[in-house]
C-alpha cells in the first residue's frame, strides 16, 4: 500500500478511495486538482473523505494523495487581523488568487511567511526549556505581544538563541539535541492544546451590556449559549460582544451564515476602536468566516480551526473570548456528512454523536494553568439558530446541557424592538456564586445585593402583569403600581441598550451598578414620598427623571448621575408639599 | 465531447435512474437519455463511483425502460449566456419557449455558481425606493439585498412583487433594473398573468423569463432557479446591470427537492425535508450581493408561500435565516381589503440601517420609522384590551393610539396598485397621520424632526 490511491465513488462532499494507506483523520489531496479533504471513516481498504471543496467535475480513477498529517492550523506571528475561510485559507488570499467568487483547489498559506518579525529572546544558552515554555517575543500589534513558545512535547538545554529580525520559519532556537524551533508551529485542530490544570473560572467578561453584566455574568474561562429565532439580534449580540468584550483576543467564527453580515464586520472592525485599550478593534481579532453558501464540510472544520487558535492564544496567557455564529449551522453540516455516510441518524436526522461533539466543543473553553505557569483563559459564546425559535431541538439541548449561561433571545421582545431582546425571565447564569467576590472587591460590596433586588423586582412585575392583564393596571393598590413602574424603568432605563449608539452600546460595569442603584433610589424616593401622601402619578412624572433616564445617552454620565438621582430624590420628596 | 452511450440501466425509482459500470462518469455531469421511441431526457449525475451511477432526470422517468440508452456529455451542467437572454422567455431548463432562437453563447456558465469571497462583496447601501410605503418605511429595501415575500395561498404576493418589480428604482435615478423572473411550479394562470403585466408595461424587453409550470416536470424546478441566478450574474456582474431576481414560489421549488431527498431514501429533517434543505437555499440567497470593483448587483425577491400560514414552516423558516429580512402579508388584513396587505410588525428589513438616513432617504426616516411602527404594535395591542373592557375604559392615550391604528392601515398601508409614492410623500403622509397623536405621546421622536416637520409647525 502506497500513500496514493484512486477515487471509487463521489457524492457530493463525500469521497470514497481505494488502494490508499490511510489513517483516520489524515489529511488528502483529491483528484488531479488536488481538493482538500479528511478522512472520516476506514471500510476495509476503502477511505471515506470529506472534501472541503466543491467535487463537482472530479471522476472515478482520479488520484488521491494521502499527505499523512492530520488537519492542522498554522500558528505564528501573523494571526492576527486576518480573516479566513473555514480551513484557514486567507480571504484576501484567495482573492488574489481565483477572483472574486471562491473556486477550487487553491492552496493558500496562513500568513505571510516571509514577513520578518522582530524576535526578543526571553531565555538565554544554558537556559533548560520546557514544553510550552515562553522563549521570545514578537510585538505583533501595538497591543499583543506575540510569544513564541515551545510546540508542546518538545524541550531541552538551548544550545543558542538569536535576537534580530526573522521570518517565521527560520529557525531562532536550537537545542542541544538539534532540534531546530522556529516562530511558526502547528497543531492538529480536533486536538486540544495540553495545559497543567483547570481553574473555576472567577473574574467576570465584561461586556458592557448591562443585562448580561449584571443580570446574567459570564466568567472569563466560561461557556455561554444564545438560542433565538431568526430576527431576535443573536448576530447583533455576538458582535457587541465580539466588539466591547474585554477580552484580550477575539476569535470571531462566522460559522454557515450570510455573506453581506461578514462582509459588514469587515468593514466595520478596522474603524472600531477597543473601548479598554483604545486601539483599533482588528488588532486583536482573528475572523474565520465560512457563509452558507460556502462548502460544508469547511463548515463543520471552521469551529475546530477557531478554538485552536483561540487556545494558542491562551497557552501564551492571554484572556481569549471566541464567538461562533451559527454553532446550529455546524451543527447542520455534521449532519449533512453524517447523511452522505448513511449513518443510523439519532434525533431529527443529525448524528447520535451531536450533542458528544458539542460537549466536546465547548468543554475546549476554561481558565487554566498553561504549560509554562501562565494563568489564561477562552470564553466561548455559541449562538445557536432553533427552527422556529424553539429550543426542545437537539442542538439547543445539547447546548444547554453544558454551557452555564444562558442568554434566551425572545422574538416577542425583538418585535416590541426591545433590545437586547434577551429575555430576562428565562436566561440564566450558574457563575454569580463564583464571581460575587469579585463584583464585591471591584465594584461594590452590595453588588449581588443590589442584582437580588433589581431581578427580584422583575419576578414580581411579571406576576403582577398577569393580574393586570385580566383587571387592568388602575386595579392594583399604588404601592403595586409603584412597582411595576419601577419595573418599568428597569426594562426601558436599565436593560434596554442600543447597540448602535455611540454612547449607549457600551456602558461602564462601574455606571452599571449606578443605574441600578438609581432605580433601587426611584423606589425608596416614591415609596417614602407616598407614605406621605404624594400621588404616584406626580411622582413619576417629576422632570428630574426622564432627565435621568435620557441621560444614558450623553458622554460623561457617569460623573453626574449622582447629582441626578439627588436632584430626582428632591423633586420627588417636594411633590408630597405640593399635595 | 460525447461519449458513449450505455445500456446499463438497472432501476428506475422515482426521479432517479441506476446504472451499472461504465467508464468514469463526473460527479454532477450532464446526462442525455434517448428513450427506446425516440424521446431525449437530460438529467445529471448525483453519486458516481467505479460500480453505480445514479442520474437524476429532470424530466421526470415516465417511458425510460432497461433499453434506454445513456450518454455522458463530460461537462457539468452549464447555461449559454449573452445579453441576448434580455427579452428572452425560457422553460425551466433554459431552452426557449418563447418560439424564438437558440441563444446564442457569449460563454457558458456553470449553473451551480461559485461561492462570493465575503472579504470581495461591498456592503449594499444603496436605497431602492418600491413606492409602496409600508416596503420604503418600514422595510426599506437595498441593492444586493436578498429580501422574501412570505405570504400564503389566496393572497395578493404576486401583484405586490409586479409592483415592486415596476416601481423599484434608486431615489433620484431613472436607472432601470433588469427583471430576472424565475417561476417554479406556478399555474399557466399566474404565469400568464405575470407575463401580460411585463408586456403591458413594456418591462419584458428588459426581463428575462425562466419558467416551469406546475405540470412540467418537478425535478426540473431543481435547476430553473440557478439557471435564473446564473443569468443574473451574468448579467450582473459581467455587463454591469443591476438585476432584480423574482423567484416563485420557493416552496414549490422546496418540495422538489424533498422528492429527490425521498426518492434517494434519504434521512429526512424536519417535515420530511432533507437535512440539508439549509446549505441548500443558502446557494440561492446567497448569490445576491454586490461585489467590489463591478457596476451591477443582484437584488433577490423570492415568494413562498407558507403552508397554512406557519411561519415556522421548515421553508420560511430556513429561509428567514438566511436572508436579510422578510416581509409579510397578512390574511387578516387582506380580508380587510387592504392592499398591500403588508404586516410591518413581523416584517424585517436587517439591510435598513445602512440605505436610511440625511444622505440616502431623508434625515427624519429612522425616526419617523420608530414612531410609526411603535405607535402602530401599541394600537393593535389595544384592539384586544378593547375587546374585552370596552372602548370607554382607555384613557386619552390609548384612544388615539388604537385610532391611529386603524387609521395607519387604511391610509398609510392602503394604496392602489399603481400608486408609486417618493419617499417624502411617504414620510410626509406619515408625518399627517402622525399629527392626529398628541405630540407628547410621540416619545420616540426627536424634537428637531418635530419642530421642522410635525404640520402644527410647517403651516
Amino acid at each position: 500500500m502506497s500513500n496514493e490511491g484512486v477515487i471509487y465513488r463521489i457524492s457530493g462532499p463525500v469521497v470514497t478511495a481505494t488502494g490508499m494507506n490511510a489513517a483516520m483523520y489524515d489529511v488528502v489531496r483529491v483528484g488531479h486538482e488536488g481538493l482538500m479533504g479528511e478522512v472520516i471513516e476506514l471500510h476495509g481498504d476503502k477511505a471515506v473523505i470529506q472534501v472541503y471543496e466543491d467535487t463537482s467535475g472530479i471522476r472515478p480513477g482520479e488520484p488521491v494523495l494521502n499527505t499523512e498529517e492530520t488537519l492542522s492550523v498554522s500558528l505564528g506571528p501573523g494571526l492576527l487581523t486576518q480573516i479566513y475561510d473555514g480551513i484557514q485559507r486567507p480571504l484576501p488570499t484567495l482573492e488574489e488568487e481565483m477572483g472574486v467568487f471562491i473556486t477550487r483547489g487553491v492552496d493558500a498559506d496562513a500568513f505571510d511567511l516571509e514577513k520578518i518579525w522582530t524576535f526578543e529572546p526571553q531565555v538565554a544558552k544554558g537556559d533548560t526549556i520546557t514544553s510550552g515554555q515562553v522563549i521570545g517575543h514578537v510585538q505583533e500589534t501595538e497591543t499583543i505581544i506575540h510569544k513564541i513558545m515551545i510546540p508542546p512535547g518538545k524541550g531541552g538545554v538551548v544550545k543558542s538563541i538569536e535576537s534580530g529580525d526573522f521570518n517565521v520559519t527560520q529557525t531562532v532556537c536550537v537545542l542541544e539535541d538539534g532540534t531546530e524551533l522556529q516562530m511558526m508551529q502547528k497543531w492538529p485542530v480536533r486536538t486540544p492544546r495540553p495545559f497543567q490544570q483547570k481553574y473555576a473560572p472567577e473574574t467576570p467578561l465584561i461586556t458592557g451590556m448591562r443585562i448580561l453584566d449584571f443580570l446574567f455574568p459570564l466568567a472569563k474561562g466560561g461557556a455561554a449559549g444564545i438560542p433565538g429565532p431568526f430576527g431576535s439580534g443573536k448576530t447583533v449580540t455576538q458582535q457587541s460582544l465580539a466588539k466591547y468584550s474585554d477580552a484580550q483576543l477575539v476569535v470571531y467564527i462566522g460559522c454557515g451564515e450570510r455573506g453581506n453580515e461578514m462582509t459588514e464586520v469587515l468593514d466595520e472592525f478596522p474603524h472600531l476602536i477597543d473601548p479598554n485599550t483604545g486601539k483599533p478593534l482588528m488588532e486583536r481579532t482573528v475572523m474565520i468566516a465560512n457563509t452558507s453558501n460556502m462548502p460544508v464540510a469547511a463548515r463543520e472544520a471552521s469551529v475546530y480551526t477557531g478554538i485552536t487558535i483561540a487556545e494558542y492564544f491562551r497557552d501564551m496567557g492571554y484572556d481569549v473570548a471566541l464567538m461562533a455564529d451559527s454553532t446550529s449551522r455546524w451543527a447542520e453540516a455534521m449532519r449533512e456528512i453524517s447523511s452522505r455516510l448513511e449513518e443510523m441518524p439519532g434525533e431529527e436526522g443529525y448524528p447520535a454523536y451531536l450533542s458528544s461533539r458539542i460537549a466536546e466543543f465547548y468543554e475546549r473553553a476554561g481558565r487554566v494553568e498553561t504549560l509554562n505557569g501562565d494563568d489564561g483563559s477562552v470564553t466561548v459564546i455559541g449562538a445557536v439558530s432553533p427552527p422556529g425559535g424553539d429550543i426542545s431541538e437537539p442542538v439547543s439541548q445539547g447546548t444547554l446541557r453544558i454551557v452555564k449561561v444562558f442568554w434566551g433571545l425572545d422574538a416577542g421582545l425583538a418585535r416590541q424592538r426591545h433590545f437586547p431582546a434577551i429575555n430576562w425571565l428565562n436566561s440564566y447564569s450558574l457563575y454569580p456564586q463564583s464571581l460575587d467576590q469579585w463584583f464585591r472587591d471591584n465594584i461594590a460590596q452590595d453588588f449581588p445585593e443590589i442584582r437580588t433586588q433589581i431581578s427580584g423586582l422583575l419576578q414580581i412585575e411579571s406576576e403582577l402583569q398577569e393580574i393586570v392583564q385580566l383587571v387592568g393596571s388602575d386595579a392594583l393598590p399604588s404601592d403595586q403600581q409603584l412597582t411595576l413602574e419601577v419595573a418599568r424603568m428597569i426594562r426601558e432605563f436599565f436593560l434596554q441598550q442600543n447597540g448602535f449608539h455611540d454612547v449607549d452600546a457600551y456602558c461602564d460595569i462601574h455606571l452599571q451598578y449606578q443605574m441600578a442603584k438609581a432605580i433601587l433610589s426611584f423606589q425608596d424616593a416614591a415609596k417614602s414620598a407616598m407614605a406621605s401622601g404624594a400621588v404616584l402619578n406626580d411622582v413619576v412624572n417629576v422632570p428630574a427623571r426622564s432627565d435621568l433616564m435620557r441621560g444614558r445617552f450623553e458622554k460623561g454620565y457617569i460623573d453626574i448621575i449622582a447629582d441626578m438621582v439627588k436632584k430626582m430624590t428632591d423633586e420627588i420628596a417636594d411633590t408630597v408639599e405640593d399635595n | 465531447m460525447t461519449g458513449k452511450e450505455y445500456r446499463t440501466i438497472t432501476d428506475v425509482k422515482g426521479p432517479l435512474v441506476f446504472l451499472n459500470k461504465t467508464e468514469p462518469v463526473a460527479f454532477g455531469e450532464i446526462v442525455t437519455l434517448r428513450l427506446s421511441n425516440g424521446t431525449i431526457k437530460n438529467g445529471q449525475v448525483l453519486d458516481t463511483s467505479d460500480d453505480l451511477v445514479i442520474v437524476q432526470v429532470f424530466e421526470g422517468t415516465a417511458k425510460i425502460d432497461r433499453q434506454s440508452g445513456v450518454t455522458f456529455m463530460g461537462d457539468v451542467f452549464k447555461l449559454p449566456v449573452s445579453t441576448d437572454l434580455v427579452g428572452r422567455i425560457l422553460d425551466g431548463a433554459g431552452r426557449p419557449r418563447d418560439g424564438g432562437p437558440e441563444i446564442v453563447a457569449e460563454e457558458k456558465a456553470d449553473i451551480i455558481g461559485a461561492a462570493i469571497n465575503p472579504y470581495s462583496r461591498q456592503s449594499p447601501n444603496d436605497f431602492i425606493q418600491t413606492g409602496v410605503s409600508a416596503i420604503d418605511l418600514c422595510t426599506s429595501l437595498v441593492r444586493g439585498q436578498k429580501l422574501p415575500i412570505f405570504s400564503a395561498s389566496g393572497l395578493p404576493h404576486n401583484d405586490i412583487a409586479l409592483q415592486i418589480a415596476r416601481q423599484a428604482k434608486l431615489k433620484d435615478s431613472d436607472e432601470e433594473f433588469i427583471v430576472v423572473f424565475c417561476a417554479m411550479g406556478i399555474t399557466a394562470e399566474e404565469y400568464n398573468f405575470f407575463r401580460s403585466d411585463l408586456e403591458r408595461t413594456g418591462a419584458l424587453e428588459n426581463a428575462v423569463l425562466f419558467v416551469n409550470l406546475a405540470d412540467d416536470p418537478a425535478v426540473e424546478r431543481i435547476i430553473t432557479p440557478r439557471l435564473a441566478l446564473t443569468a443574473a450574474e451574468y448579467l450582473a456582474f459581467e455587463k454591469d446591470y443591476h438585476v432584480l431576481v423574482i423567484y416563485t414560489d420557493m416552496t414549490n421549488y422546496c418540495d422538489a427537492l424533498r422528492q429527490i431527498g425521498a426518492a434517494r431514501e434519504e434521512v429526512p429533517g424536519r417535515r420530511g425535508y432533507p437535512g440539508y434543505m439549509y446549505t441548500d437555499l443558502a446557494m440561492l440567497y446567497e448569490r445576491a450581493g454586490i461585489i467590489k470593483n463591478k457596476k451591477g448587483s443582484i437584488t433577490q425577491f423570492p415568494i413562498l408561500t407558507m403552508p397554512g400560514d406557519d411561519i415556522t414552516h421548515p421553508i420560511p423558516d430556513l429561509s428567514g435565516y438566511i436572508t436579510e429580512g422578510q416581509i409579510v402579508i397578512s390574511r387578516e388584513l387582506h380580508q380587510q381589503g387592504i392592499y398591500p396587505p403588508i404586516n410591518v410588525l413581523p416584517s424585517l428589513s436587517r439591510l435598513m440601517g445602512s440605505c436610511i438616513g440625511e444622505k440616502t432617504t431623508r434625515e427624519d426616516h429612522k425616526s419617523v420609522s420608530d414612531q410609526m411602527y411603535a405607535a402602530y404594535a401599541q394600537g393593535r395591542e389595544l384592539r384586544g384590551l378593547v375587546a374585552i373592557v370596552g372602548e370607554d375604559a382607555l384613557n386619552e392615550r390609548d384612544k388615539q393610539l388604537l385610532d391611529f391604528s386603524g387609521v395607519f392601515e387604511d391610509k398609510f398601508l392602503r394604496q392602489s396598485r399603481d400608486e408609486d409614492r417618493s419617499i417624502e410623500e411617504t414620510l410626509d403622509l406619515c408625518w399627517t397621520l402622525m399629527s392626529a397623536i398628541d405630540t407628547k405621546y410621540l416619545v420616540r421622536l426627536d424634537q428637531k424632526w418635530i419642530d421642522k416637520y410635525h404640520p402644527d409647525n410647517r403651516a
